[in-house]
This record gives structure tokens, sequence and C-alpha cells, in this order.
């Protein structure tokens, strides 16, 4: 039996990353297809093929299968390195496309079964002008309350930062304990400000 | 729940489409720009099936620039309906065809403003107004929050300010 630890989050070169959702198998193919093929256009026109470019790309060779069972919903996210840092083209991009033929850039996206949870917890909490930590634990957040709520989604939570040098990732972490360590955190925030009231009272 | 109008005037069309890219029931986009330029003077607006509204309608946007590039001039609007319709006709009895709803609006240097309407059956009709959708703001259970809104006149083609519900 072959095992090799499972992402949903897939690098495919420094600065382009992706996510999948949808059925595993056709994630899987479909990654490995598209980053054959941004490869190819790397080495036959010496330069990395665009984001939008690569997301177009994704969502033409889709398209011939809308229709059948093929199930694949990705986001891209990518920061380009690029030397004309006023052009339209720079700065990071996130792009959403899926094999129902639907390709859409926009800030925020939360893609599967979980989305629904992830996004009540994300359009809470986000602002522009959050710093690094505040956004990986809201991520996080997000994440955490899908896995818990979503049958279809758990185990654990993969978190990667995009940044004009790269992507880094953050250590894996386990959920499955998540929600009884953050119960008893919320009972000892509860009972602090118990203990505050009755000694101000 | 997506919605297409537009309104042909004396010298212009007017022409709105709400902002939603939706998902089932979330919403994954605020701010969609459902709207292609097809020309300086002609808009085809698009709302229908997921990947089918932009692949169709970026077919044809591609199709009436090569068309200016070959010939050295543009497509009059009614010239860009009836290409828009013959192609969604070809591909209605095909194993692929595009469920998209359309509205063309354009201006004419000889004729003037002109709106088209087409649905995804392959009709086509000229009107002084049409709509797909619905829009209303206070009886309809759905409430889309945002619209944007061109003109189209003898100058091109204007942005107008997005129409948004919610408190001022």
């Amino acid at each position: 039996m072959i095992t090799f630890p499972l992402t949903i989050i897939t690098p495919i070169h420094s600065h382009l990353v992706i996510t999948s959702s949808g059925s595993g198998a056709d994630c899987m193919l479909w990654e490995r297809i598209l980053a054959r093929e941004i490869r190819l256009y790397h080495l036959r026109h010496r330069r990395r093929l665009s984001i939008c470019g690569t997301a177009k790309l994704l969502s033409l060779m889709l398209h011939p299968f809308k229709g059948t069972e093929l199930c694949v919903a990705l986001t891209l996210q990518d920061v380009p390195v690029t030397a004309h840092s006023a052009s339209p083209n720079s700065g990071p991009k996130l792009i959403y496309v899926c094999s129902d033929g639907a390709r859409l850039q926009g800030d925020v996206f939360s893609v599967g079964s979980g989305s629904p949870y992830a996004y009540g917890v994300l359009d809470g909490g986000l602002r522009w002008g959050l710093s690094k930590e505040e956004a990986v634990s809201l991520a996080r957040e997000a994440v955490f309350r899908a896995t818990h709520r979503d049958a279809y989604s758990g185990n654990s939570v993969d978190l990667f930062h995009i940044t004009a040098q790269g992507w880094s990732q953050r250590t894996r972490e386990d959920l499955r304990e998540e929600y009884y360590r953050d119960m008893k955190r919320r009972e000892k925030i509860a009972e602090e400000r118990r203990r505050v009231t009755t000694s101000d009272g | 729940m997506e919605y297409l109008i537009g309104i042909q005037g004396p010298d212009f069309v007017l022409v709105a489409a709400d902002n939603v890219a939706a998902n089932s029931i979330l919403q994954m986009k605020h701010d969609a720009d459902k709207m292609f330029k097809l020309s300086e003077k002609i808009l085809l607006l698009c709302v229908g099936e997921a990947g089918d509204t932009a692949q169709f309608a970026e077919y044809i946007q591609k199709n009436v620039q090569l068309y200016k590039m070959r010939n050295g001039y543009e497509l009059s609007p009614s010239a860009a309906a009836n290409f828009t319709r013959k192609n969604l006709a070809d591909y209605l009895r095909s194993r692929t065809p595009y469920h998209v709803n359309l509205l063309l609006a354009g201006y004419d240097d000889t004729d003037g403003p002109g709106l088209y309407y087409m649905d995804y059956l392959s009709a086509l009709a000229k009107a002084p107004f049409a709509a797909h959708g619905y829009g209303l703001r206070k009886r309809f259970i759905l409430n889309l929050p945002s619209f944007t809104v061109r003109v189209i006149d003898k100058e091109g083609i204007h942005d107008l300010e997005t129409l948004t519900s919610g408190p001022k």
C-alpha cells in the first residue's frame, strides 16, 4: 500500500499555490496536468505564465468535460514578481476555477462542502489591514469551525503564506483535539469573567 | 438569480446588470461585471450557466474584434447580434449547447441606438426595452444588492454610478 502525506494545498512553483476541493482524484490529476502545461510554457517562452493566464488555460482545458462527472474546484493564488510594479498585472491574486466552467477573480474565496461555515467566520473577521498573525488566526479559525460542523471536512489545517518572496508553510496542525481545547479555553475565560464580576460586586 | 435590463432612448441605450456571481446559495463575488465590450459602441450582457457565459461571450467578443482586424471596420450592432444568434443556434442542437441569456446594446452611426434581446433558445428580437430575470426591489424574495450601469451613445460607452441598495 502506498501512502503519502495528502495535501489539499499544493505548491506548483515558488510563487503559485493551488488549493483543491471536489473529487480528490480529479483534482490530483488536473493539478499535475496544469503543472506540466505551465512548465512547458515556461520552457518554450522563457517566462512564467501569469496567474490569469494559468487560470484561463485551466478553464479552457476543463471546458470539454463540462456536463460530465468531473468535479474540480480549485483556487490559484500567486504573488508575481514583476519588473513594473505599477502594471495592473502585479500584486497578489486569487482566482477560483471550477469544472462547471466558472472562473472568478476575487479577494476572498472559500470552496468545498464546509465553505458556508468558513465564510461565516471569515466574513465576520475580515478587513483590510489585518496583521499576518491576525490573518493566520482568522484563517485557522475558519477552517477549524468548518471541519467541526461539516461532515466531509476534517482532521487538520495547513496554512500557506504567500508573498513576493514566495510561499512559506506553517506546520500542519491536528484539529481533532482542538474542539476540546477550545471548550476548555472558553470555560476558563468565562470563569475569569465570573471571578472578576463577583470580586467587583 | 441574475438580472439584466436594457432601455433604448432616442440617441442612447441604457443597460444595467447585477453584480453577483453565485455558486448555489453562496455569493462568491459581489462585484462581478457581466458586460462584455464587443467594440467601441457595442456591449454584450450575458447571464446563464456558470462557465457558458464567459466562454460564449468571450468567443463572440474575440470574433467581433477579429472581423475588425481583417476588414478594417467594425461590425454594426445588428450584424453582431445576428452573428451571436447564429452561433447560439448552431450550438443549440449539438451535444454542448450554451445556456446563456443575452442582451446586446449598441449604437450604429447610421441607424442610431439599438437593443437586441436573445435567449438560450437562440431567439432574437430587436426591442425598445428588454430584461432577463427578476429585478424587483420591494416585492421579490431575493434582493440583488448592486448593479453596474452603462450607457452607449454616439460618443461610445460610458460608465454610470453603480447602484447599491442598502443604507446610504
